[in-house]
């Protein structure tokens, strides 16, 4: 089920053949009739993304308040975005957030994932998937202000450093400018987590158990193992997660918004926080849209690669 | 042989740490929401009086019935509507994949990494000169536009793998498109259309960026919407807080321990949205 992902790019390959040997009137009437089926989507795609889009290009090219008159600005506001230190660190801050959220949840999921080799089955299967998924299912509110406690001056995370004698390293953790972001990005890292194990677990119970035993009689470590069996085995479930956190974290606002608004100064300001901000709190309605195609443009560049990586030889 | 049962060993431990990580913030706000209102209680502790209070004060001034009753709304005006257009719209763009249909299609795949931010501020605009503003509608409108990437994207991956035979059986019965459609296929795809269902209700329950940008009554908006202005009104006062949070959580994880299977079916399938 998981190389779905991998069909966005592949199915645009493969399917053209299928239909070709039908007869010219027959296409055309099958064509208005699919159409007509595709059209309440289409209608409701276009009125609430495409001509928001469009909208959100429209208004990047000017300078607005939001309620004055706009001036046609040209590029001046992407110019802004590439240039500006504030928003330079926004964006820097999106991929150091990137690095908390994919590369936590990859590297514990690939662990669990390597040393079980088989399926969860029977009751403690099924408790494990019930407990990992539940950052999946509760809102990312929920998860902040869950973690704003856990990192609270009182909360767990400076109790437990209390309780083994560390008590110089406990501290507001999300008020901290040294450790704000990372604080931020162990929030994500905890919601992304089950699904990524329970992606890779389910992923290696489809290698074939021959190889390993093949690799055994040719005298391959465990490492080895690791290395050429379960590694690449598990090429298509590693872009999932990847593409997965890593859209997660550019596209962040719910956690940063409860756990930290952006502080402390902009330490952990994403471009989806910024965007919110320039846009309502600011009124440089202009410069927020034109920041948001920027974060549009930049998940594409940033997501298409890894499909691309990971996409199975067929 | 010993080895690998050691590993097995050393996997299951691991498992259970990951799981008490996972658990580990619940219980922490649990222990909280127990305190006496208003004090500062440490991270993980059994409060020597649990305060159950807490949670009929934290119900109680966060109207959690009225939130229910307007989640639910946004829930059933979103999501069969959504899902309908969806497998329409995928139905159709199975049987038509090549050409315009083909072009068709790759319109709406390239709205599935769009993050909603990206639109977020002509939506705005746009809700505004609509006159739906601090509406649910604000909401929900926009919600089932924003869904169809992927939503197409799930039923016509589901429509292009059925056989073709299915159509061409029906068609010589003389069954007109539309009730090919209903009688023969609808049917057949049910499990595709659940998982759809459960996904999209999932992100509509827990949708937070729309109902803060376009909905400013928390009465009117979404259990995550509304979380936030709770945070926002009594973000001081820890127990209570807590006790909000996880009362205003409740739904949710009832029902996903219900159609536990199915949702974590679902979530592994649909991972591919982020």
């Amino acid at each position: 089920m998981t190389n779905r992902a991998n069909q966005i790019a592949g199915a645009a390959q493969a399917a053209p053949a299928k239909s070709r040997r039908r007869g010219r009137g027959f296409d055309r009437q099958a064509a208005i009739v699919a159409l007509l089926f595709a059209a309440p989507a289409f209608i409701m795609y276009a009125a609430f993304v495409l001509v928001p889009l469009g909208m959100s290009v429209f208004y990047s090219l000017q300078r607005w308040d939001g309620i004055g008159k706009m001036r046609f600005v040209g590029l001046n506001n992407y110019l802004i975005v590439l240039t500006d230190s504030d928003l330079l660190q926004v964006i820097g801050n999106a991929f150091l957030l990137a690095a908390w959220f994919t590369l936590i949840p990859v590297v514990l999921g690939l662990a669990v994932a390597a040393a079980i080799r088989e399926h969860l089955g029977g009751p403690f299967g099924t408790v494990t998937r019930t407990i990992l998924f539940l950052p999946q299912v509760i809102p990312l509110v929920a998860a902040g202000i869950a973690w704003s406690w856990m990192f609270a001056n009182s909360g767990v995370v400076n109790q437990t450093l209390r309780g083994i004698g560390l008590e110089a390293l406990a501290r507001g953790w999300l008020g901290d400018f040294t450790f704000a972001l990372p604080a931020v990005g162990i929030i994500g890292a905890w919601v992304l987590l089950g699904l990524c194990t329970m992606l890779l677990v389910t992923g290696i119970t489809k290698i074939d158990p021959s190889l390993y035993e093949a690799a055994r009689l040719d005298g391959a470590g465990a490492w080895d193992e690791f290395l050429y069996i379960t590694l690449p085995g598990l090429r298509q479930e590693l872009g999932v997660c990847v593409t997965v956190t890593v859209i997660a974290a550019l596209a962040s606002f719910d956690i940063v918004y409860i756990a930290t608004g952006g502080g402390p100064g902009i330490q952990t300001t994403v471009p989806g926080l910024e965007i919110y901000r320039l846009a309502f709190a600011h009124r440089q309605v202009g410069l927020a849209s034109a920041l948001a195609i920027f974060l549009m443009v930049l998940v594409l560049v940033c997501v298409l690669p890894i499909q691309w990586l990971t996409r199975v030889r067929r | 042989m010993k080895g690998l049962t050691l590993d097995a060993a050393l996997a299951r431990l691991l498992i259970v740490v990951l799981m008490a990580l996972t658990l580990l913030p619940f219980l922490s706000m649990f222990s909280a929401a127990l305190a006496p209102s208003g004090s500062y209680p440490p991270g993980l502790a059994w409060p020597a009086d649990p305060q159950w209070a807490n949670f009929a004060k934290a119900f109680e001034v966060a109207k959690m019935d009225e939130l229910l009753l307007s989640s639910l709304l946004i829930v059933v005006g979103t999501v069969p509507l959504s899902v309908l257009f969806a497998t329409m719209a995928g139905y159709g763009l199975a049987k038509f994949d090549k050409g315009r249909g083909r072009w068709f299609y790759l319109v709406f795949v390239l709205g599935l990494t769009l993050p909603f931010e990206a639109v977020i501020t002509p939506l705005y605009y746009e809700i505004k000169a609509l006159g739906l503003l601090n509406t649910r509608f604000a909401i929900i409108l926009p919600l089932i536009g924003l869904y169809m990437p992927f939503g197409v994207y799930w039923m016509r991956t589901h429509f292009v793998n059925t056989p073709k035979e299915l159509s061409e059986a029906a068609q010589i019965d003389g069954a007109s498109e539309w009730k090919q459609f209903w009688l023969v296929h609808v049917p057949l795809a049910r499990p595709a259309i659940m998982s759809l269902a459960i996904l999209q209700f999932l992100w509509t329950w827990n949708q937070f960026l729309l109902p803060v940008v376009l909905v400013q009554d928390p009465l009117q908006r979404t259990m995550a919407g509304a979380l936030g202005a709770f945070q926002g009104q009594w973000g001081t006062d820890i127990p209570l807080l807590c006790a909000g949070a996880l009362l205003i959580l409740a739904p949710t994880i009832a029902i996903f321990l219900i159609f536990q299977r199915q949702f974590v079916a679902a979530l592994l399938q649909g991972a591919v949205k982020g």
